[in-house]
């Protein structure tokens, strides 16, 4: 049994005081940015990241991924308390959390959401560990070609899945990708769009761009509403344990969210957020128990099922990282950058070069999520209190953490000035709606697609059906081709507006 | 003729006008062809790519009616001036400016200028409160920028600790 081995080697590293306190530290400071309304698993491990330098690279990888399912858990509990996403990936179980909230059944929502993305986690750390070995295998037999289309494929999904307008998504991506241009070409040595500047030479930092425009073009529209519309409100919590008729609504609920969550984890592009709206849509559409209360007034199963569902995808979205060395979204693209930090090369070949990192990566998300169960249930009333710390104590530590962060990955002021710029540009995007999560993805992948690009029309002498003669890239084009129409297709268009819309 | 999507007209311009810059850029280097990529040759592409999106994206919130016409509403000048203004000082103060002879006056002094000014942005300004907070955050970052990740920073202007 490969598989117990494996995970015995990860269990092995993951149980080291170190690693367990690192953990420990990522859940902890996860949830309490979860709780937090405004300050997203994004910004945050963009400001860590800088922090993470001095650590061994599999604390360092523990940590970050502890922040981001992390954030998943205290997410829910805003949302349930204070009618408050505290996480985007919680904006629907607002709809029938807060309602039990209302009618003193804090409690129980609480706890369906706690044990539901427990579990969750539990099958999306077995999924991750079962589906990672076949599917680096599978990447081993990947060319230029195939990792070209796959990028497409991932850009598309995450275009699809976005929320708003396809067009202006599209649009992301592609200036993403063309600020990923920035800085030497790595085949011709040229320096590209650097207006001359030393400091653009090496590109703009990553970090650079995503404390800009999620750090501080987030605080600047969060300051800008007034302070009413900002008010939490904290609701009395009684009872923790949800009754037996709970269970049995809950439970089919969360098998169903734990499974479209890990699907869609995996799927480039999707990730927390998306598994949350197609779960409670799922939900929706099943038909109401006798006596059940319907969605919307605070039915369990509205809580449940996309609460499942977004640690499921929290989870499964480092099985695309982990084995192709492909960011299916915003949170993993950091992880890209955490990872080149210490040197490591995401891809294939982190499973047989680093496979106590690998392994115990895995391991250390089973322990994060036992962890999170134990820290969010009984510290409920201390979440409630920290949600009363006024925000104008937190924005200016906000900024000052943002600006630490940039100034300290090249200790170079220039950094800071970048990051002034795309603050002001990250509000201009907030301000035209436009998503910048794609904008992030296509920054990453800007660089390597064009890498991928030349390499596979090169080998084929600059002719472009190499895309569709070969098997496998021709397959994930096809589905890239699929899931396009499908979005365009009159009814699902719709519907995706509907399930939108309904935050 | 109205514009139906003020967001959209505003957004489609933006593609335009980045993606025209930047493939009139990439056109300065060499373009070379498909099997032989110059280093001009994908931000082309892409530049070309992003202009059309934003045409098509233009056109659009001209003709396709909208509930309200999207307004983009007004800006809120007075955090977004303030917030970056936190940030540039707070990179001034640090790393010393060369062009004006503003010495580096290290992380203290930075932390306190940088919570001041960021305050600024928010609905109510009181003194004594920030002072706190400021020396609150600028206590908290000592320990854990300098004593515990130990990072290269100077903590005290240069003046003195020189």
């Amino acid at each position: 049994m490969d598989l117990i081995a494996n995970l015995s080697l990860g269990f092995g590293v993951a149980f080291t005081a170190q690693n367990l306190m690192y953990a420990f530290v990522g859940c902890l400071l996860g949830t309490l940015i979860g709780v937090l309304p405004g300050i997203g698993p994004l910004a945050t491990i963009a400001m860590l990241l800088p922090a993470t330098y001095a650590l061994p690279p599999v604390a360092a990888l523990i940590m970050l991924a502890g922040i981001y399912y992390g954030a998943q858990y205290g997410g829910s509990t805003t949302a349930i308390l204070v009618n408050l996403p505290g996480e985007s990936s919680s904006v629907v179980t607002v709809i029938d959390g807060y309602q039990m909230a209302r009618q003193g059944r804090a409690g129980p929502a609480l706890a369906a959401a706690g044990l539901g993305s427990f579990f969750a986690g539990c099958v999306g750390t077995l999924i991750l560990a079962a589906f990672a070995a076949p599917l680096t295998e599978l990447a081993f037999k990947f060319g230029p070609a195939e990792y070209f289309s796959l990028m497409i494929l991932g850009l598309i999904g995450a275009v699809v899945l976005a929320s708003g307008s396809l067009l202006k998504a599209v649009g992301m991506i592609v200036l993403g990708l063309l600020l990923g241009m920035v800085g030497t070409d790595v085949n011709s040595g040229v320096a590209r769009f650097t207006f001359d500047t030393p400091e653009l030479t090496d590109g703009i930092g990553f970090i650079v761009i995503a404390m800009g425009v999620f750090g501080y073009g987030e605080i600047i529209s969060n300051l800008s509403k007034h302070e009413s519309e900002r008010q939490v409100f904290t609701a009395k919590v009684s009872g923790l344990m949800p009754t037996k008729e709970d269970f049995k609504n809950m439970l089919p609920a969360v098998l169903r969210g734990t499974t479209l969550g890990s699907i869609l984890g995996i799927l480039p592009g999707g990730g927390a957020v998306m598994a949350a709206f197609a779960a409670y849509t799922l939900e929706k559409r099943t038909r109401l128990r006798p006596g059940e209360v319907p969605f919307g007034k605070g039915n369990i199963r509205g809580v449940a099922a996309p609460e499942s569902a977004n640690n499921a995808g929290a989870q499964t979205s480092f099985i695309p990282l982990l084995t192709l060395g492909i960011p299916p979204n915003a949170v993993m693209a950091l992880m890209v950058g955490a990872m080149t930090i210490h040197n490591i090369q995401p891809g294939p070949q982190v499973m047989t070069s680093n496979p106590e990192l690998f392994w115990g990566l895995i391991a250390s998300m089973w322990i994060g999520n036992a962890m999170l169960v134990v820290l969010n249930l009984p510290l409920i009333g201390i979440w409630i209190k920290l949600l009363s710390v006024p925000y104008r104590w937190l924005f200016p530590a906000i900024v000052l953490f943002c600006a630490v962060g940039v100034y300290s990955t090249n200790n170079n002021t220039f950094d800071i000035w970048m990051v002034g710029l795309f603050g002001m540009v990250g509000y201009l995007f907030h301000k035209l709606g436009m998503e910048p999560a794609p904008l992030l993805l296509g920054f990453i992948l800007g660089p390597m697609m064009e890498e991928y690009l030349r390499r596979a029309l090169l080998l084929s002498r600059g002719d472009w059906s190499v895309f569709l003669t070969r098997p496998l890239s021709a397959g994930l084009l096809a589905a890239a081709l699929v899931l396009l129409v499908l979005v365009l297709m009159p009814s699902v268009k719709s519907k995706r507006e509907e399930a939108f819309i309904e935050d | 003729m109205n514009i139906k999507s003020q967001k959209d007209f505003f957004s489609g311009l933006l593609f335009m006008c980045t993606g025209v810059a930047f493939a009139w850029g990439a056109s300065d280097y060499t373009i070379g062809n498909g099997a032989r990529m110059g280093p001009g040759y994908f931000p082309l592409v892409l530049g070309i790519l992003l202009a059309v999106l934003g045409a098509m994206l233009t056109f659009k919130a001209l003709v396709v009616e909208t509930m309200d016409g999207d307004p983009i509403g007004r800006l809120a000048w007075k955090p977004l001036f303030f917030i970056i203004a936190a940030n540039l000082v707070f990179g001034a103060l640090l790393g010393g400016l060369a062009p004006i002879k503003l010495p580096a006056m290290g992380l203290v002094a930075a932390i306190y200028a940088l919570t001041f000014i960021a305050s600024l942005a928010g609905d109510a300004f009181k003194f004594k409160e920030i002072l706190v907070l400021a020396s609150v955050l600028a206590l908290v970052s000592y320990l854990a920028f300098i004593l515990l990740l130990k990072l290269p920073f100077l903590v005290w202007p240069a003046f003195i600790t020189a």
